[in-house]
């Protein structure tokens, strides 16, 4: 994972990137770039590689082609599965993990739209679906990072909590000037929440505003056959 | 004579305290680890060390600890390169070492017996001040990597996406083990010293709600076995090792009468 300076504003660049794990071609030579600030939603089938190009993305597995992050960034990242259900380990603990400042933990919390001193000494096996994402989502920011990881963050949570989630997510990322890179399954969500998706299926299959996602030609592409595209730098990107 | 004793009791008291707090403390993340098993599986492999000691007349702790050393290692390297679990590949090599272990003892039935259930009477200032410093030691280097092996139980490509290295830490986690096992089967021999790193932090995490309180009482826990188990050993003239057992499942028994009426109350 390389480091560059080139003054632009894209935070990321990604060239020629292929993963093959166990002789599996997981990842095959995606290209694409994004700029600082955005919401860039990840969609594609199961198995499309879509938590693979996380883990590349964090250096977790090993690639060939170029991942370059401009300058130095401090990356966030949720993971899909935690286990914690099965550990007494109280959200104080959890969050100290990444952060020990109490100020900072308590900052966060409310943040998230949740009252710290009713949840700071609660053990984290004993909140509810909606109360843990948004734990993790105060986890995930508690050490104030420039670019954050979600695979999707919310899963096992309902309906409304999803939403709110998803509203409380748009107002942090906004405020500090984060930028979002999530995982969804639901289109509708990747329709309202980020500004653009990019549509894997061993390949890029699709890279282009969100909106354009509910566009029955575009989900042709993305569930459909993999029809792989070449996005070149100033191409499009995001 | 009673001096003898006194002294004796004493300096069991103090290998007793040191062991118990160090193997409950690291017993808090085997618990946590769900590898409970690998903690009481891997004392048995310290036997063919300790025959060997006896055989060539040098300490056989020594040998014991050797062979923990040099078999937590292989299990570790054989983890990573067969990608098989600590627990199935403990659970392949302790039912071998033990049985080497019985065979070099061969007719020295007081040795093998001392070696299994452990012997009160051997405990010197020497291994005091040893189990001492290593419990020192133990409970020094786990604090440091307390956090990161929560971390790595949390999710593993946390860990390792914040740069944790969770092989090299179960490397460090699984010598720690090694060490106090060795020190361990003074008072309980290797048949019960897993006992030690299993049980009480069973015992702990039915009544924790939070790490810091669990990792406490877990030590606590294994002290006060420890003890008490070595105290009845002494009233009673017999094996300390079984009475440990007891004292410390009386604990379990307990902490799990606590929780439940804790449940009631809630």
């Amino acid at each position: 994972m390389a480091a560059n300076n080139n003054g632009d504003n894209f935070i990321l660049q990604v060239s020629n990137l292929t993963v093959e794990i166990s002789n599996q071609l997981i990842l095959n030579n995606l290209d694409f770039k994004i700029k600082r600030g955005i919401t860039l939603a990840i969609v594609g089938p199961n198995g499309a590689g879509k938590t693979t190009l996380f883990r590349a993305l964090l250096n977790l597995v090993s690639y060939a082609g170029k991942i370059e992050w401009n300058g130095k960034v401090k990356i966030g990242y949720v993971p899909q599965i935690l286990s914690v259900r099965d550990i007494p380990i109280s959200v104080k603990e959890f969050l100290a993990l990444k952060n020990e400042s109490q100020e900072d933990m308590r900052a966060v919390l409310t943040s998230v739209g949740l009252d710290s001193k009713a949840v700071l000494e609660k053990s984290l096996a004993t909140l509810s679906g909606g109360q843990m994402r948004r734990v993790l989502i105060a986890w995930a920011i508690v050490d104030k990072p420039d670019v954050l990881l979600f695979d999707e963050p919310t899963s096992g949570v309902d309906l409304d909590s999803e939403e709110a989630i998803y509203g409380m997510l748009r107002k942090l990322t906004a405020k500090n000037e984060i930028t979002l890179l999530l995982i969804s399954h639901d289109l509708h969500i990747v329709r309202e929440y980020s500004d653009y998706a990019l549509a894997l299926n061993k390949c890029l299959v699709f890279f282009g505003e969100s909106k354009e996602v509910m566009n029955p030609e575009i989900q042709k592409l993305i569930y459909g056959e993999p029809i792989c595209k070449e996005y070149e730098y100033g191409d499009i990107h995001a | 004579m009673v001096t003898f004793m006194l002294e004796t009791l004493i300096f069991s008291l103090i290998v007793g305290v040191a062991v118990g707090l160090s193997a409950g403390y690291l017993g808090s993340i085997m618990v946590l680890e769900k590898m409970a098993l690998v903690g009481d599986a891997l004392s048995h492999v310290a036997l063919p060390g300790l025959a060997i000691g006896v055989l060539l007349g040098f300490n056989p702790l020594i040998g014991g600890f050797a062979f923990l050393f040099v078999s937590a290692v292989l299990i570790w390297h054989l983890g990573r390169v067969t990608r098989l679990s600590f627990e199935t590949l403990v659970g392949a090599t302790f039912t071998l070492a033990l049985a080497i272990g019985i065979l070099l003892f061969g007719n020295n039935l007081d040795a093998l017996e001392e070696a299994l259930f452990g012997d009160i009477t051997a405990v010197g200032i020497t291994e005091a001040i040893t189990a001492a410093l290593i419990s020192v030691a133990v409970i020094f280097l786990t604090r440091l990597i307390y956090r990161k092996i929560v971390l790595g139980l949390i999710s593993e490509e946390l860990a390792t996406s914040r740069g944790i290295s969770v092989a090299r830490i179960n490397l460090l986690y699984l010598l720690l083990v090694s060490l106090t096992v060795a020190i361990g089967i003074l008072i309980t021999g290797t048949l019960l010293v897993g006992f030690l790193v299993v049980t009480p932090a069973a015992a702990a995490k039915t009544v924790s709600s939070n790490l810091s309180r669990y990792f406490k009482l877990s030590a606590i826990f294994g002290a006060i076995s420890a003890v008490s188990g070595i105290l009845l050993s002494s009233y009673f003239n017999i094996v300390p090792g079984p009475l440990v057992v007891i004292s410390g499942i009386t604990l379990f028994v307990v902490a799990v009468m606590v929780r439940w009426r804790m449940k009631l109350a809630s």
